[in-house]
């Protein structure tokens, strides 16, 4: 039930993000509804299937890239990794939690993207890099990190319901 | 006795037929003023009365069915208004699938295939398309992709439904161009800010402002004499071997809705003609 709700969310953000986010951008950057909902998902308490989804979504943002397969699996999982770490640090504010989280794992998933362009050989300047697409991004994806928290905070309270106390 | 009648009637009738002759004449206009007008007056407002009293009878139902006539015309409205917008933006389609139409009569030795343009690539470090056609609709990988405007890009990968398209202006594509004012030849980059680059001029070679921009076909890749665009600026720096040249792209790419599809351009694989470095 879990992974059929997952592989149905991210069908969806993959429509969205390519038909509708992709051709709004802010300078050069877009929000990555991927990453936000990926990172607002392995915050959230109780839930244990972070990983598993970091995978689903991964796939579907590599279906929809012409960058590298593996590319979006990989910084997916370290932004998960990053994400989870943070959570044990910053438990007690969970708002808090997804900027920082959302703020980290912007900046790894672009320098993934920029790493894996420049190993093809394709070369781009680092400065253009962080002005066109950096930072639009990271401005983008902050602003829509509280909404997509609240979100999945309502999803994990329905897929994962609190056990009361006999 | 009779007589008397007799004359009384007479001059009756002599009376009404001055009466009818003064009032066909005009002359009793101001008469006929004088009272009709106060009966006017009272009929009028006696009827005005009458309608009020009527409607508060009839009312009740009146509403209703004005109510009921509010809200089919509010649908029928609505359903106008839809229509109208989808019509608009068929009017739209139409007018760009007129100048597409118009692009293909006037490059015969071509044969294309018209796409829309259903999503962008969700990574900003790629400036790809995809379109809603694919190895089902006959197209290949290398196949190039053209508006009524220029050049697009060409078909990077394929499936059945689906075909990726990688832009002319991602900072990966090169390809191999003419100037068709001064027959230099230069190789044309895309840059990650959206624009192209002439690349390899020779400094002996003279670059204008406004020269048009278009494909060599050498290298294989794209047929020749498909427009780019125009040369901007030009730069020409005596410590370099080459001159360097932007060029303002004939194709909006972010207004991209309908594409062309070059379907009998089979790209040349040069590859295995380009010896490596260790080879004697």
């Amino acid at each position: 039930m879990i992974y059929l709700v997952g592989l149905l969310l991210f069908g969806i953000l993959a429509i969205l993000q390519s038909t509708i986010v992709s051709t709004t951008p802010l300078l050069l950057g877009t929000a990555d509804l991927f990453l936000l909902f990926i990172v607002a998902w392995a915050l959230q308490d109780r839930v244990d299937s972070s990983w598993q989804w970091c995978l689903i979504g991964g796939i579907f943002a590599s279906l929809y890239s012409a960058l590298p397969f593996g590319a979006f699996i990989v910084a997916y999982l370290l932004c998960v990794g990053i994400t989870r770490l943070i959570k044990h640090r910053i438990w007690k504010a969970p708002f808090l939690a997804m900027l920082a989280a959302i703020f980290i794992s912007t900046i790894v998933s672009q320098l993934i993207a920029f790493l894996s362009r420049t190993v093809l050989g394709v070369s781009m300047s680092l400065i253009e890099v962080l002005n066109l697409i950096l930072l639009p991004s990271l401005l983008l994806n902050l602003i829509l990190a509280i909404p997509v928290f609240s979100i999945m905070r309502d999803l994990a309270q329905w897929l994962y319901p609190e056990e009361l106390e006999a | 006795m009779k007589s008397n009648s007799s004359l009384r009637l007479f001059v009756f009738l002599l009376i009404a037929l001055g009466v009818v002759g003064l009032a066909l004449g005009g002359y009793l206009a101001p008469i006929s003023r004088i009272i009709i007008n106060p009966v006017v007056s009272a009929q009028g407002w006696l009827a005005k009365r009458y309608q009020a009293v009527q409607s508060l009878v009839t009312q009740p139902e009146d509403v209703t069915s004005l109510r009921q006539k509010n809200a089919e015309l509010e649908a029928e409205n609505s359903r106008l208004q839809v229509q109208i917008v989808e019509l608009q933006q068929q009017v739209i389609e139409a007018q760009l699938l007129s100048t597409l139409v118009d692009y293909e009569r006037k490059h015969v030795e071509n044969q294309y295939s018209a796409a829309s343009v259903i999503a962008r690539d969700v990574s900003p470090f790629m400036h790809y398309v995809i379109i809603d056609r694919g190895s089902d609709d006959g197209l290949r990988r290398g196949m190039p992709v053209v508006t009524n405007q220029g050049l697009v890009g060409n078909i990077t990968s394929v499936t059945a439904g689906a075909s990726r398209v990688q832009l002319i202006n991602d900072p990966a594509s090169s390809i191999n161009v003419i100037l068709q004012q001064s027959d230099v030849e230069a190789v044309l980059n895309g840059q990650l800010t959206g624009e192209l680059e002439l690349n390899m001029i020779n400094q002996n070679a003279t670059v204008q402002a406004g020269d048009l921009v278009m494909t060599s076909g050498l290298g294989g890749n794209y047929p020749a004499n498909i427009v780019i665009g125009q040369v901007v600026t030009v730069r020409n720096e005596a410590s370099s071997l080459f001159q360097t040249a932007s060029v303002q792209p004939a194709v909006d790419f972010s207004q991209l809705d309908i594409v062309l599809i070059i379907t009998n351009f089979q790209p040349i694989d040069i590859s295995p003609l380009i010896p490596a470095p260790n080879t004697p």
